[in-house]
């Protein structure tokens, strides 16, 4: 199990390091100076000097890269062209926002979703099982941003159930806040592990230590809600940790509908103003993130069910 | 094809029929088809059905609500909506396909290469692979376009960018799995060159299940395009996205509601017609697929 560990976040530090070097090269390669994209028209000769001197643009591309990773070690994601801050202050003053909007959308819909999932597997092929296929089918397919546009428009804008824009203060108004953003993101996420949880409980139900509990006469309840569950939701710990990148990418479109603090928002307003360490930061950050939750889906994976351990 | 590679399951014009047949007899399946099949022909005939220039303004019709007129009223321009979401359905075609085509070649020719070349050489796509994936998409498309600008090319480039790797994976293991079948073995010991092994005889059994991913990742594109354009990061103003009118509809959501309607629903009815489609088409081709979804 250790050395499952070690391998797996040697695989995802490496990962890293590579998305890193290729994010680095990418911004090397684009034709024109990244100075005067950033500049704009407000470039002088001077302020170009002077910024390339402090990005460290007149060196070579490896002592670059090399300095890059350095202050990376160090936690240094470069400073903010306008205001002067350490750009990893601010990604890090946006990042609880946005990582509480993805936590309340993956948990209302992990526990719709598995409920529906073990009703779906504990009554197959029943009338209730084809409409919840169906309607599963139909919600994955709902991109986040049109539902979150759309349930704006119902819930907020026309019946006016919810607010609009902005997180709130106090524990309840933000969680009241935190309704449609979370429904959006989670919604076709309700669909997809109702489906998983389908399938993996079924065949699950098919398997001997299962038999076993049914002939030791316990509950059909008990073996489905403890001893099938515990394996069948696998594949669903994995699809979070897999599903982080489409659950931030997700976030990205939500903050902007409702107007809410937090990456996406960061990384969008910083396109607009062409305030290019901001990007790369955020982008790292959420990147780094999503290797490492990938990571550690593996790692429950291989806890929980020790064949998994080996095939990495 | 009358020599030894005759036990090689090849897709002929009959097997295709059996296909789309297997397609229609799946009410959802139907469904999905009739579904991209009017998108497909609204936005090839797309000059012949809108009632009005799409990008014309009209001022003085400006925010009128739906009408006889204005099937699904108009915008802040004045532009007419109905016409706008019909020309949104060829801009999302024209950028979905060459992108996921263009990633399905390049990720199946590397998918190949990494199955059946060198272990080196594997490793190295694999690890090239993962790193890509390990972008969240959205972030990725938006680093990119803060470093090249916004344009439709930009949109095709992240695409396809970003769905190599699940084709070349794909690709990759169909490829192990294949190399050491025996009618990949005969052909070896006949003394077949690389390319003919891998072109004429991995590739007809490769493509079938690489297609039935291609359909179902159509709608993710699409979903990017639109998502992109609305942040006004995708394709550039006058041209009719279904990302732009919710853009357009978002900025006036008090006054032009029916924007958003217009924009979210196509969006919508797409996913859902090629996410159906796809769904059937792997059951009919493959379905062992099912259980990975």
């Amino acid at each position: 199990m250790l050395q499952f560990t070690l391998k797996r976040f040697a695989l995802a530090a490496l990962i890293l390091v590579v998305a890193v070097t290729v994010m680095f090269l990418m911004i090397r390669a684009v034709p024109g100076d990244p100075v005067s994209i950033m500049l704009g028209p407000r470039a002088t000769p001077e302020l170009k000097a002077r910024l390339i001197a402090e990005m460290g643009l007149d060196r070579s591309i490896p002592e670059q890269l090399m300095l890059y990773f350095g202050g990376l070690l160090r936690g240094d994601l470069g400073v903010d062209v306008f205001s002067g801050r350490e750009v990893t202050t601010i990604v890090f003053e946006q990042l609880p926002h946005t990582l509480r909007l993805i936590f309340s959308a993956i948990l209302w819909s992990a526990v719709l979703g598995i409920g529906l999932g073990c009703y779906a597997a504990a009554h197959p092929n029943t009338w209730i099982d084809r409409v919840a296929a169906t309607l599963s089918v139909s919600f994955i397919a709902a991109p986040a941003f049109v539902v979150a546009l759309l349930s704006l428009l119902l819930f907020a804008v026309h019946l006016q159930w919810f607010p609009a824009i902005g997180v709130g203060d106090g524990f309840w108004d933000t969680a009241w806040h935190l309704v449609l953003p979370s429904f959006a993101i989670g919604l076709s996420w309700v669909g997809y592990i109702a489906r998983l949880v389908r399938a993996s409980m079924l065949e699950v139900m098919g398997e001997s230590h299962i038999r076993t509990a049914r002939a030791f006469g316990l509950s059909e309840r008990r073996i489905i809600g403890i001893y099938a569950l515990r394996i069948a939701i696998l594949p669903v710990v994995t699809v979070i940790g897999v599903g982080m990148g489409f659950l931030l990418s997700s976030a990205v479109f939500t903050e902007i509908v409702f107007a809410r603090p937090g990456l996406g928002k960061l990384v969008i307003d910083s396109i607009t103003t062409r305030n290019y360490p901001i990007v790369m930061g955020a982008v790292l950050v959420s990147t780094a993130l999503f290797v490492i939750s990938t990571a550690i889906a593996d790692l429950i994976n291989a806890i929980l069910d020790p064949r998994a351990r080996s095939s990495t | 094809m009358a020599n030894i590679t005759t036990d090689a399951p090849a897709k002929s014009r009959s097997e295709l029929s059996i296909i789309l047949e297997g397609v229609v007899r799946d009410p959802l399946g139907l469904l999905g088809l009739i579904i991209v099949g009017a998108i497909v022909f609204s936005a090839i005939f797309a000059a012949w059905i809108v009632p009005y220039d799409p990008i014309a303004m009209n001022i003085p019709d400006r925010m009128q609500g739906p009408s006889w007129n204005h099937l699904l009223g108009t915008d802040q321009l004045g532009r007419d909506t109905f016409s706008r979401v019909i020309m949104g359905g060829q801009v999302a075609l024209k950028v979905a396909l060459p992108a996921i085509f263009g990633a399905m070649a390049i990720g199946l020719t590397l998918g190949m290469i990494a199955g059946y070349g060198p272990k080196w050489l594997d490793n190295l796509l694999m690890l090239l692979f993962d790193t890509i994936r390990s972008f969240p998409t959205v972030m990725f498309a938006l680093a990119v376009v803060a470093l090249v600008g916004p344009s439709l090319q930009t949109v095709v480039f992240v695409v396809m960018a970003t769905s190599i790797p699940t084709y070349g994976r794909v690709a990759r293991t169909q490829t192990l799995t294949l190399r050491n079948s025996e009618f990949i073995l005969a052909e070896r010991a006949m003394g077949a060159s690389v390319a003919r092994i891998l072109g004429v005889h991995m590739l007809p059994n490769i493509i079938g299940v690489l297609a039935v991913l291609a359909a179902m990742d159509i709608p993710t594109v699409i979903a990017l395009e639109a998502g992109l354009s609305f942040l006004g990061l995708g394709v550039k103003p006058p041209t009719p996205s279904w990302g732009v009118l919710l853009k357009d509809g978002y900025a006036l959501i008090r006054q032009t509601p029916w924007l958003v309607v217009a924009g979210g629903l196509p969006i919508i009815l797409a996913t859902l017609g090629f996410t159906f489609l796809g769904e059937s088409l792997r059951d009919v081709v493959d379905p062992k697929l099912r259980k990975n979804r």
